[in-house]
């Protein structure tokens, strides 16, 4: 068997990168001083390269034996996890200089959890989703445990990691038993056994498991229940990379799993995906409006916002995927946006994160007032901003393809959502003035910016990303 | 040949014993001292079947570490027995009935037991020429060949689990006296040993 070089060409994005993340940890080790400010934007520089390796990578290639896929799709969804991660690495980094918690590890472990979404948003394989997936997740278990001396977060830290490690096992088993009933666990050799006819109920026994598995790492009701726990205890800049990276890239995987290998069964899988996406709308908006923590109400809004993005996933087809793909770019902005907004939430250099610490917001501080207004409006899917295009293409997806129930479902249960959305846009500008916030630094202030004036100026020019999209979603049918 | 066959029921013989001992010993320290040997026995009986990859692999992994790492954890974990017996008679009709339920499926499955004509024609064809290959060598070259991909990801997750148990427990307390060898090679007699002449009947001050 001869090697090549140019057949590691199509991994080339993630080589660099895992490079680059071990490279960084011997330089974390080997100085005296701490340099997490140093490894932090050295990572960003990291991501910055790998975004463009992957722009400048084949345009459709497979390699490592069938293992590995490159297309349009996993470029699209590769270039979205690296700007979540990215800009998630410079809140990071602002954080971790104020709240004196600095340990090179820190920006080390995000590198690596996003060398596994990108390895699972690659994966051609059950063993590599599975591998991918794991590299993620144990990098982010440590994440949510980071503040090893508060309770709350160990208490995350573990929570999270008994649920994934049990979802991890559902995945697992639901592997195998697809395994032993089709005889291969590759992308393809799946696809073509699955087009062989009435599938075994052993098959369908599987991909149920695997759905479960999966569902939980996208947290979707009803495996949702670490979700404001994990989202509440872990330091604020790493829930914001939760609600990003490992959404993004479980939601690509999802996808790339059910229209990929599964598709022939999509009578089967449809209703399963369906449930779980009305459950998780309708209970994301409702749960939502009793909270009083600000993070745990956006881990049920990002439970909500997952029911959303799961309409496209229900439609399977390349509208559906469009759809997806699109309303998670928005969503990315969205939620950097707004928890940039809860990072600037200090008191004399105290982080604070009541929603009633809210109040009255307009008269201290307009333009944070402003940001959030403009990002809760998004959230809400108020038209013309942008929260409410990448709502409309799942809808009209939904719609086109004769799912009108689950498309009314969803429109009322996103009018459920705009009541808590709204209201603390109320609590902003309507109520008593609470301690003014100190100053927000420059990161996070840019941040805001620009991810709030997106949302207000996006419907201007919405067609480059709309068919950016739709080129993704062509790549990943195309096979 | 009639040694293979002494051998396997030494082997199993011995496998049993131990295992039956691993959860009737009251001290959980002699468990596990049991469940070493019930490893090497099951590592024989892998020999005997020609799996001389797994039989290794079953030592050196299994008995090499994950035997010693449950001796760390048995002797540092003070487990009360007696606490842990109480309230046994209480719950065991919880036990029981689900050990019942698990033995009923168990009977289900075996009364519906299939064997599909293709699992046959399997046997009868077995991997590729097995008197090339030694097994070790037939996984390394498939390993580093095919799922080197695969090899490679498991690596990373091994390091990120080291980084993340690194990270979660090292803690540098201040006041620990360690070991600093440059420090004591380069002791010097002055700087730590003083002589004084004592006057008699003065003392030291």
């Amino acid at each position: 068997m001869s090697f090549e070089l140019s057949s590691l060409m199509p991994a080339l994005p993630e080589i660099f990168l895992a490079i680059a993340a071990m490279a960084f940890l011997m330089l974390g080790v080997f100085r005296k001083d701490d340099s997490t400010e140093l490894l932090s934007w050295l990572g960003v520089a990291a991501m910055a390269v790998t975004g463009f390796l992957v722009l400048r990578g084949p345009d459709a290639a497979v390699t490592f034996s069938n293992l590995f896929i490159v297309n349009g799709f996993t470029s699209f969804a590769k270039i979205l996890v690296l700007m979540g991660a990215g800009l998630t690495m410079l809140m990071i980094n602002s954080w971790a200089k104020q709240a004196k918690t600095a340990r090179f590890e820190l920006p080390i472990l995000v590198l690596f959890a996003t060398l596994g979404m990108m390895m699972m948003i690659s994966a051609n394989d059950l063993i590599s989703v599975y591998l991918g997936l794991e590299l993620q997740s144990l990098s982010l278990y440590v994440l949510a445990a980071y503040h090893r001396d508060s309770i709350k977060s160990t208490e995350a830290g573990v929570k999270y990691f008994v649920l994934g490690a049990l979802a991890s096992g559902l995945l697992l088993y639901g592997s195998s038993l697809v395994y032993g009933f089709a005889g291969t666990t590759t992308f393809a050799g799946l696809a073509e056994a699955m087009r062989g006819g009435e599938p075994h109920i052993g098959v369908i026994v599987g991909i149920v498991f695997v759905i479960a598995g999966l569902a939980f790492k996208v947290s979707a009701v009803p495996f949702h229940m670490w979700t404001p726990d994990v989202y509440e205890g872990a330091p604020t800049p790493i829930t914001a990379f939760f609600s990003v990276g490992p959404k993004i890239a479980a939601l690509c995987l999802f996808l790339r799993v059910l229209v990929g290998p599964f598709e022939p069964m999509i009578e089967q899988w449809q209703q399963v995906i369906i449930l779980i996406s009305i459950l998780s709308m309708l209970w994301g908006s409702f749960a939502a409006i009793v909270q009083k923590n600000i993070k745990r109400l956006m881990a049920y809004s990002s439970i909500g916002h997952v029911g959303y993005a799961l309409v496209g996933l229900v439609v399977g087809n390349e509208e559906g995927a469009r759809g997806l793909l699109f309303y998670l770019l928005i969503y990315l902005f969205m939620n950097i946006g707004t928890f940039a907004v809860i990072l600037s939430m200090r008191v004399n250099g105290r982080y604070v994160e009541e929603i009633s610490d809210l109040s009255g917001l307009a008269k201290t501080r307009p333009g944070m007032a402003m940001a959030l207004g403009a990002l809760m409006f998004s959230m809400a899917g108020i038209p013309p901003l942008a929260g409410f295009l990448g709502k409309f293409y799942i809808f009209v997806a939904a719609v086109n393809a004769g799912f009108v129930p689950l498309a009314i479902i969803g429109v009322l249960a996103s009018v459920v959502g705009a009541f808590y959305y709204i209201r603390i846009v109320k609590v902003i500008y309507f109520d008593e003035p609470a301690a003014a916030f100190d100053k927000p630094d420059m990161v996070n202030g840019a941040i805001m910016a620009l991810c709030s004036i997106l949302m207000l100026v996006y419907f201007v020019a919405p067609s480059p990303l709309v068919n950016g999209a739709e080129a993704a979603a062509r790549a990943l049918f195309l096979g | 040949m009639i040694i293979a066959t002494l051998a396997f029921y030494l082997f199993a013989i011995v496998a049993v014993i131990s295992a039956l001992n691993v959860i009737f010993q009251r001290n959980p320290v002699h468990s596990v001292l049991w469940l070493i040997l019930t490893f090497f026995n099951a590592a024989g009986l892998f020999v005997l079947l020609g799996a001389e990859f797994v039989a290794m692999i079953l030592v050196v992994v299994y008995v090499g570490a994950v035997a010693v790492l449950f001796l760390f954890v048995v002797m540092m974990l003070d487990i009360n027995i007696t606490v842990i017996r109480e309230g046994f008679l209480k719950y065991l009709w919880v036990g029981a009935t689900i050990g019942v339920i698990l033995l009923a499926e168990l009977a289900v499955v075996f009364g519906g037991w299939v064997m599909s004509p293709d699992a046959q024609k399997l046997r009868t064809a077995p991997a590729p020429a097995p008197d090339a290959l030694s097994n070790t060598e037939a996984l390394g070259s498939l390993l580093y060949t095919n799922y080197a991909y695969l090899f490679q990801a498991a690596g990373l997750v091994l390091l990120v689990a080291m980084v993340g148990a690194i990270v979660l427990t090292l803690r540098r307390r201040p006041g620990v006296r360690k070991q600093n060898i440059h420090d004591q090679v380069n002791r010097r007699v002055q700087d730590t040993l003083e002589i004084v002449k004592v006057e008699t009947g003065k003392g030291v001050s």
